[in-house]
């Protein structure tokens, strides 16, 4: 090979906030996230407050209630309609930029709607994201090594099944097998509805198992369809690593099949897994609305269901900020974990 | 000129290679794929059943039969009847038909915006391209799911096709990504460069130039676009956002079924497996498809 002309940069300067820096990097990145925030929130409550009609909540009652009592009421939770869209906006953006979300439609404080929701969906979305991104990828692997073995194909098929079945239908299938389950082994060992039984009584450790019991489900749902995903591409990348030249290099300079493949083969194949990571999430906010709405989750993908149906433009304005935070959240990760596997990134 | 060059017909001539088109080629491939030829069979038959299954019914699908209520599967009603006496069979297939139309025309719409968006994108560069490019981001980052389910309310008690336009409008971005990497090389081309310098206007070179030479790639990601809308559909229709009643998809038939499925499972079982095995075959031709037009991308798997 020819000596190719690059730049060497020192390691130092990697570090810090100089032009090659990841300081650097992320700042840029960071305020860009930042702008599109702000960005998709406001399409979100021009959309809601455009779309939705909290009045006619409010018309057709019997009694009816009168014109002035309904703006007064509107104009209480900056919803009325008769106020200038961009004079709602304004309003509402001003509280956002202090922290207040405003007000749903049963004049409760939007932030406290969240407050007591947004761990419900966060535990499902994490434990159900780790779980699907982390055997997702070791299963892909695991096919790509023993191709056209046992296992790689009949996950294949299985991936493929599962690939094609929306979330809500799979989320139903494992509700009534779990049913079917529990009536044939006498005792609830999975539940169905909600994420704890209210009346229980019993130690930290009866509280954890019940839990325990009604989490399953739910994050099986989603997070099958994850490895299901993960595998398919880490499969393939896998694959594409395996016949390359720096692997049988490795090979041919005495590593092991074990140690070549996971220091020189699964780093590689890993890097297009964090784009796949970032755009996904945006799914995986789709599929919490459905597990939640299916299991009885009082989460944050039931409250958007709920808050659209019953005309609540604070609520479900806030939950595009919410999803919109989540995505570019986990966006921002994918780009720095890339960033940091890869320095051929930064210097873009 | 080498003595090499002219020796190459000779060749060719002497061996009975049979020399094939690159159509031939291409269906040859794709009927080695086996699973893809199960897919294109499968979705085959789901196409007659919706479409030509209903003339072999007693029952149309707004029909109502009060002396059957709730009955199981039987003569009369192949696939049971409904609550209020609906017949299975027939709705299970009106929500087919519904559903393949959707899929169908929204894969098509959103293929076509996606690749005349990626080709003016990747042709024209500069502005153009940061713009398009950022208006993809954005459409990422807000998922078109929530924005659907935003509007509702707009097209509630409108047609269905305003649904379709909104599945479309939120579906493109992705391939257009695609394309617009594969017309960065296409760019530089001789025969693009021969019609730039020929004075041929950007949207003629685009439409008559670039886009037939992605058309592969249009095809099978039309052909996967198919199962994503069709899920998409069902998932917001089962959520009430989508196909609304009195009009029927998978999505609603589905929805409806669940409340009592655990104690009659025609309700919902029919639709259910027919919405698995359509998305199913769908990325399974897709998928030969792929093998069929790119054999370079799997020459790793093929060994």
């Amino acid at each position: 090979m020819f000596p190719r002309i690059s730049v060497r940069v020192p390691y130092t300067r990697l570090l810090g906030f100089g032009r090659f820096g990841v300081l650097t990097f992320i700042y840029k990145r960071f305020l860009n996230l930042v702008m599109l925030v702000v960005l998709a929130s406001s399409l979100g409550y021009f959309l809601a407050a455009s779309a939705l009609d909290p009045r006619a909540n409010f018309e057709g009652r019997n009694p009816p209630v009168a014109e002035s009592t309904i703006d007064h009421k509107l104009d209480a939770i900056n919803m009325n309609t008769k106020t200038p869209i961009l004079e709602r906006y304004v309003t509402w953006a001003s509280g956002v930029i202090r922290g207040d979300l405003g007000t749903t439609l049963s004049e409760d404080s939007v932030n406290d709607e969240i407050s007591r929701r947004i761990w419900v969906s966060l535990r499902l979305l994490f434990i159900a994201s780790i779980l699907g991104s982390v055997l997702g990828v070791l299963a892909g692997v695991f096919s790509a090594v023993r191709q056209y073995k046992f296992f790689d194909r009949y996950f294949g098929i299985i991936s493929f099944i599962l690939l094609s079945t929306p979330v809500f239908l799979l989320a139903i299938l494992l509700k009534f097998g779990a049913i079917n389950l529990n009536s044939r082994i006498g005792t609830t060992l999975f539940y169905t509805v909600g994420e704890y039984t209210p009346e229980l009584s019993g130690g930290t450790w009866d509280l954890f198992v019940n839990r325990l019991q009604h989490l399953i489900l739910p994050t099986l749902s989603f997070a099958l369809l994850q490895i299901a995903f993960y595998s398919r591409y880490q499969r393939n990348a896998m694959l594409d690593v395996l016949s390359s030249d720096h692997l049988r290099t490795a090979r041919a300079k005495g590593l092991t099949k074990r140690q070549a493949l996971f220091k020189h083969g699964l780093r590689v194949a890993i890097l297009p897994m964090t784009t796949f990571f970032a755009y996904g999430f945006g799914t995986l906010i789709t599929g919490a609305v459905f597990t939640e709405t299916i299991f009885g989750w009082n989460g944050m993908g039931l409250w958007f269901i709920t808050s659209v149906q019953s005309n609540d433009v604070n609520s479900v304005s806030a939950f595009v900020l919410f999803s919109a935070v989540l995505i570019l959240m986990s966006g921002f990760i994918a780009d720095v974990a890339t960033a940091a596997l890869d320095p051929r990134v930064r210097l873009r | 000129m080498s003595l090499l060059d002219l020796e190459v017909p000779n060749i060719e001539e002497s061996t009975s290679i049979e020399r094939l088109s690159r159509g031939q080629l291409v269906r040859r491939r794709f009927l080695r794929h086996k699973l893809a030829v199960f897919g294109l069979i499968t979705l085959g038959l789901m196409f007659v059943l919706a479409f030509i299954g209903p003339y072999f019914s007693k029952h149309k699908w707004d029909e109502l039969d009060f002396f059957y209520l709730l009955q199981p599967p039987s003569r009369e009603h192949y696939f049971g009847t409904t609550q209020i006496g609906g017949d299975v069979y027939a709705l299970t297939l009106h929500g087919l038909q519904k559903s393949l139309i959707i899929g169908l025309l929204v894969a098509v719409f959103s293929t076509g915006l996606a690749a005349m968006v990626g080709a003016f994108a990747g042709y024209l560069g500069g502005r153009t391209d940061r713009a398009l490019m950022w208006l993809v981001d954005f459409l990422l980052v807000l998922p078109g799911f929530l924005i659907i389910v935003i509007l509702s309310p707009l097209f509630r008690g409108k047609t269905w096709l305003i649904f379709v336009v909104l599945l479309a409008a939120f579906g493109w971005m992705i391939t257009a990504r695609i394309i617009r990497g594969m017309t960065f090389s296409l760019r530089e081309r001789d025969f693009i460069r021969a019609a730039r310098y020929m004075g041929v206007p950007a949207h003629t070179i685009v439409f008559r130039h670039l886009i037939p030479n992605v058309a592969s790639i249009l095809i099978i990601d039309a052909t996967l676009n198919v199962g994503g809308a069709i899920l998409t559909e069902t998932s917001l229709s089962f959520l009430g956002f989508g196909v609304q009643p009195p009009d029927v998809s998978l999505g609603t038939l589905i929805a409806e079924g669940t409340s009592s499925a655990l104690t009659y499972p025609w309700l919902f079982s029919f639709a259910g497996a027919a919405l698995i095995l359509t998305v199913l075959s769908v990325s399974f031709i897709g998928d030969g498809l792929r093998d069929a037009f790119d054999p370079g991308s799997i020459k790793s798997a093929k060994k």
